[in-house]
This record gives C-alpha cells, sequence and structure tokens, in this order.
C-alpha cells in the first residue's frame, strides 16, 4: 500500500497499535500460574469445580431431573466425597472440546473430568498431569447400514463428518493417509452438528470415540438400526480426569481417588457392602475402609476419604454398569474395561 | 508464554476442502492457517457479488411504482433483516442437506455437472502432462469423484452471507438515494438532460458519496460474520484455527493469529473501498 491516503494510514497505525496493546497486556498476564494450592481453594469454597462435557450421555450428561449423571460424574462425586465429605458438593462446569484446556488452565476448574484423551502432545506441553485412566476406548465409525460399509478400510473416498477440538480429526488424518482412502473430513463444531449431518446424508460415516458412537446411535439415531458400529478402532484413546501442573498434592489426590474405586472392585466392595465390610479381617479391605492403616493422612487428608468416595459412587465396576453398561441405555460391554484380575486392563497400583 | 514453533510443525489434519491450495495432513500449520484465509476469501468474494447485486435489485424494488413490488421488496428486507444471520445460515444449511439427493445417486444436471449432498460438481481444468486439461467429474460408490466442486458448507454459507448483507444494502441503497434533493434532480431534468443523464451525472455521483462509506461497513460485516461458517461445517478461518487450538493446546497464539488474519482482510477490503471512495465516490465520475 505505498500511497495511501493520511487518514488510511493513521486508521492502519491506530488498529496495529491496539493490537500490539493486546498482545503486551497477555504477555504480562501469567495465564498458566495459579492461586494457592487447589485443596485449600476446594476447602475453603466447600465445592469442586468439575470440568464435564456439555452432554454426553454414559460420561456427563444432566438426566430428565436435570441432575448431571455419568462415568465422568461419578468421578468428581467420588473425589468430593473423598475431600469434602460430601458426593454433592460439586460445581460441574459444563465445557465443549474447545474451552476445557483452558477452563483447566486458568483455574475455573479444579479436574477436567469430560472424556479427555491422555496423550504426549497434552501431557507434556499444556501444562498438565493426567491421572488416570478412568475408561479405555478407541476411535471408530458409525455409518449407514444401507452403504454395506463392513470395514473402515472400504471408506475410500469418503466424505467423514467430525467434531472440531478432538484427537479425532488427527486419527482420521493419519488414517487417511496410512490406507491411501483420501477421506474428506466435514468439521462441526459441536457434537450434536456431526451427527446430525450424518443423519441427513451429508456425510457417509461419523468418527468418534466408539463409546461416544454407541451413545449416538442408541440415543440420537432417528432409527438405530439404520446405523452400525463398525468394528474397526483406529486408535487407542485412553480417558480419565486431568489436573493442572505444579500441585502435586491435589494430583495425589485425583490419582489415588481413582484407584481407590478401582482397587474397591478388585476387593468386592460395593456401595452398598461398604459399610459392613468395615469389619473384614482382610488389611487391604481395613486400608481402603479407613479401619486398617490411616492412608488417607499421607494425602492431607482423614482416614474414611476412601470409604466416603466408594459409599458416594460405588466401585468402578458398579459405575461403568450403571451409566454405560448393562444397566444402561448404551449397555456398552466391559470388555478391555475390565479389571485386570478379570481379564482386562485397567489397573491400579495398591493403595498401601 | 507465548510460543510461536507450532506454526511450523506438520499440521496433522487434513482440510476437507482447500479451493485452489493443495494441502495434506503432512504441512506445516501455517499452511493451513493460509489454507483457512484463503477459504474465507472464496466464501466472501461471491458472497459481496451476491449481496450488492441483491441489495441494489432490493433498493429499486422499494423505490419502484408498482405497490406490490414495493411490499415484496420491504417485506424481504425486514425478514431478512430481523432475524440472526446464525439462524438464518442453519437453515439454509439444513434445507439444502435435507432436500439434496445422497452423494451416492447425485442428480445429474448437465453433461459433467452433479448436484447432491456431496455437493456441486462441475469439470475443472487441472495441469496434465501436455498443459491444462480438463478433469470430469463421475460417479463413484460413495460421491461423486473428480473435476472441481462446491459443497454445500460453501453454498449455504455463499446464499445465507449474500441474502443477508443484502438485505442491508438495500437500505443503504436506498438511503443514499433518497438523501439526494429531488430539486437537484429537478434542475437537471429542467436543463433537459435525458433521464439517463440524470442517474448517471446527477443522481449516482450525489448518493455514492453516502453510500460507499456504509457500504464499507457491510463488506466489513460481511467478510467477519464469514466466521459463523464454522457451525456448518465449512473449513474458514475460525474453523482451521479451532483445530489447530485443540491440537496444539496453543489457545491464545492461535487466537491472536487469527484476530491477525482477519484484521488483515478487514483493512485489505477497508484500504480498498476508501480507494475507491477516493478516486471515484468523491470527485464524482461514477
Amino acid at each position: 500500500m505505498p500511497t495511501l491516503p493520511p487518514s488510511i494510514r493513521s486508521h492502519v497505525l491506530h488498529a496495529w497499535c491496539a493490537v500490539l496493546a493486546l498482545v503486551v497486556s497477555m504477555l504480562s498476564v501469567p495465564g498458566l500460574a495459579h492461586a494457592g494450592k487447589t485443596l485449600d481453594g476446594v476447602r475453603q469454597r466447600g465445592q469442586v469445580n468439575c470440568g464435564v462435557s456439555t452432554g454426553v450421555a454414559g460420561f456427563s450428561a444432566p438426566d430428565g431431573k436435570g441432575r448431571w449423571a455419568g462415568l465422568d460424574v461419578d468421578i468428581c462425586r467420588a473425589l468430593a466425597a473423598a475431600v469434602l465429605g460430601d458426593g454433592e458438593k460439586v460445581n460441574f462446569v459444563p465445557l465443549n472440546a474447545q474451552q476445557r484446556f483452558a477452563a483447566l488452565q486458568s483455574g475455573q476448574i479444579d479436574v477436567l473430568s469430560r472424556n479427555t484423551s491422555w496423550t504426549l502432545t497434552r501431557d507434556a506441553s499444556l501444562g498438565f498431569h493426567f491421572t488416570a485412566i478412568t475408561y479405555i476406548d478407541g476411535q471408530a465409525f458409525l455409518v449407514p447400514t444401507k452403504l454395506k460399509v463392513a470395514r473402515a478400510t472400504q471408506l475410500k473416498g469418503a466424505q467423514v463428518c467430525v467434531q472440531s477440538g478432538t484427537t479425532t480429526e488427527k486419527n482420521l488424518a493419519d488414517f487417511s493417509r496410512t490406507h491411501k482412502l483420501g477421506i474428506k473430513p466435514i468439521v462441526f463444531d459441536t457434537y450434536e452438528a456431526g451427527f446430525k449431518a450424518l443423519f441427513a446424508g451429508r456425510c457417509q460415516a461419523y468418527t468418534a470415540d466408539s463409546s461416544a458412537l454407541a451413545s449416538v446411535r442408541n440415543k440420537e439415531a432417528p432409527n438405530p438400526a439404520d446405523y452400525a458400529v463398525l468394528p474397526d478402532l483406529i486408535s487407542k484413546e485412553p480417558l480419565g480426569p486431568v489436573v493442572r501442573r505444579g500441585d502435586d498434592e491435589w494430583f495425589a489426590i485425583v490419582k489415588w481417588t481413582v484407584f481407590a474405586l478401582q482397587e474397591a472392585e478388585e476387593l468386592g466392595i460395593t456401595q452398598a457392602r461398604a459399610e459392613a465390610m468395615k469389619s473384614s479381617d482382610d488389611p487391604a479391605v481395613q486400608r481402603l475402609l479407613g479401619t486398617g492403616d490411616d492412608m488417607g493422612k499421607l494425602l492431607g487428608l482423614d482416614k474414611a476419604w476412601s470409604l466416603r468416595a466408594i459409599k458416594a459412587v460405588g466401585h468402578q465396576g458398579e459405575i461403568f454398569e450403571r451409566n454405560v453398561g448393562a444397566q444402561s441405555p448404551l449397555k456398552l460391554p466391559r470388555g478391555v474395561n475390565r479389571p485386570w484380575s478379570q481379564g482386562g486392563l485397567i489397573y491400579a497400583p495398591p493403595v498401601r | 508464554m507465548l510460543s510461536w514453533d507450532f506454526l511450523l510443525q506438520p499440521a496433522g489434519f487434513d482440510i476437507g476442502e482447500t479451493g485452489l491450495f493443495v494441502f495434506d495432513a503432512t504441512q506445516p500449520v501455517w499452511r493451513a492457517l493460509l489454507v483457512g484465509v484463503g477459504n474465507t476469501v472464496r466464501v466472501s468474494l461471491p458472497a459481496l457479488l451476491l449481496a450488492t447485486l441483491l441489495g441494489l435489485l432490493l433498493a429499486l424494488g422499494r423505490g419502484a411504482s408498482s405497490r406490490s413490488w414495493r411490499w415484496l421488496s420491504g417485506g424481504i428486507v425486514d425478514g431478512v433483516r430481523l432475524v440472526p444471520l446464525l439462524l438464518q445460515l442453519l437453515i439454509c444449511y439444513l434445507l439444502l442437506i435435507e432436500w439434496l439427493p445422497d452423494a451416492s445417486e447425485a442428480l445429474p444436471l448437465a453433461p459433467g455437472v452433479w448436484l447432491s449432498k456431496g455437493g456441486l460438481a462441475f469439470p475443472w481444468p487441472v495441469p496434465g502432462d501436455g498443459g491444462l486439461t480438463w478433469s470430469w467429474p463421475v460417479q463413484e460408490a460413495f460421491n461423486v469423484q473428480g473435476g472441481g466442486a462446491v459443497t454445500p458448507e460453501f453454498l449455504a454459507v455463499t446464499l445465507a452471507l449474500g441474502v443477508y448483507t443484502g438485505a442491508f444494502l438495500a437500505e443503504v441503497f436506498r438511503s443514499g438515494i433518497e438523501a439526494v434533493p429531488a430539486s437537484l434532480l429537478e434542475a437537471a431534468d429542467t436543463l433537459g438532460a435525458t433521464r439517463w443523464q440524470v442517474i448517471r451525472l446527477v443522481l449516482l455521483p450525489q448518493a455514492l458519496r453516502t453510500i460507499v462509506p456504509a457500504t464499507t461497513n457491510q463488506y466489513l460485516n460481511l467478510v467477519k460474520n464469514s466466521s459463523l461458517a464454522v457451525a456448518v461445517g465449512y473449513p474458514d478461518l475460525v474453523s482451521v484455527g479451532n483445530t489447530t487450538l485443540n491440537q496444539t493446546g496453543r489457545a491464545v497464539e492461535c487466537v491472536t493469529v487469527m484476530m491477525a488474519l482477519y484484521l488483515g482482510l478487514s483493512l485489505l477490503t477497508s484500504a480498498a473501498m476508501n480507494a475507491f471512495n477516493a478516486r471515484r465516490a468523491m470527485r464524482g465520475d461514477a
């Protein structure tokens, strides 16, 4: 723009000054720092701020009465029970895929429990710690049965709907490249828009984690029988709660709350029997139920922390079956999400 | 702290439509953002054209001598202006993908032209062995392959933006025309100018002085409003920027880049319109 009139030049100058001011202000604000210890903040507030999804049935969604329910939701309730003594003292913050990391970084939430895949990039570069794996998932495809597609590798040249802000987009590109499929992604900013476009026939497949696809097929499809989830899993998606870096105490509390629920399943401590089993002679059971060695002290909590967590939501198996398994509309098979002692991949380090 | 290395990393994601660019997941992030800017421009330009034509048509309709034309134009202008753009965009998109046939059974409009939920496909020249050769789209198992194509997302965004901005432009044009004092036109008439001379030499030069600055605003709005495209899955700058943001986790950096790019686009639009204003409208030789 060599010969701009003076009025335009000042216009340009003003605009750049505004941008410069903005960037400078952002540089000077320590965005990733957090105020004080998370646990102190939670106790003072009397509530755990828990980031969840805007509605993924089985994981985190409000039920018919407006109460949050799901596997990810139960983890937060267990945490609140362990830390504050009451599983209801949770403030659920619904976040979409794009908001979730900023919300955790900024301290708006204490823990992100929102079917978030554990990857190196997220763990190492965003200022987070992934605590534990609560659900082992994998990316799959949902296709209309009338297309007669049986395997994912048959999707040559297909247009595939996908939600933005997920690891899914990247996996889809990798899969397409590896198998030379030339898949065209159509990226929607919400979960709902993506599958609605599939149902309208805009794309030949919708891709997401297979658990989410089961939820879409059973709860959203006009006729579930017209759609099928392809058997191929194209990625590993270990899901679990995430915390900010820089607070090892809180990191340990979240991690061990999950492990306690998982160990409770191995030891057969159910929500209903937890109180009765306090008289057990098994030292492992005693440690979990607060009648043996004091484990809570080491975490900065009291002796009954894990007992309260189990009484609030039940053990890992109960959480699974109630929210996504046999007792839920999703009817997902337990599969690799069984504990290691039953041939699955869920393995918690010992609470001792 | 801010870090900009990610711009040079491989993007790792594909983009559904890339316009004149060639892009794949192995190319760096900045190329992906460039494709996003390209898509924003590619959807904004036809929408600008459509909006201007429609605005002229509606402005003429509102000043027509026939009462039914006036009512029709006024109804469209008010109806369109009073409904949020996002809703119009969604309606436009949903109607398109509900009504069109599936991509596996596209509608052949003419030889080599197919219309379906997969979009509008047409023959397109591609660089071949001996210069340009025509690539013809053909129906394959899932959809139409080859040739050039615009997607239903592109069509929906262009239509919605064009119609919405057109309604506002109609009012801008009308007010500009009505602001010219009737006495000037009468004077020209008295001096023996023909109707066409009155329009060309008296009405338009005067009207453009009022019209151009307000039109610049509408054009700027259109370019920025194209960011709503993300709602219907069109890979514009915001869509690609969001994806980058999520793959890299660099929220502040990505939003800053998007803001800077929109600012650049707006400054270009503004500079072009101001140059037009200075050269033509203010001097009065429209």
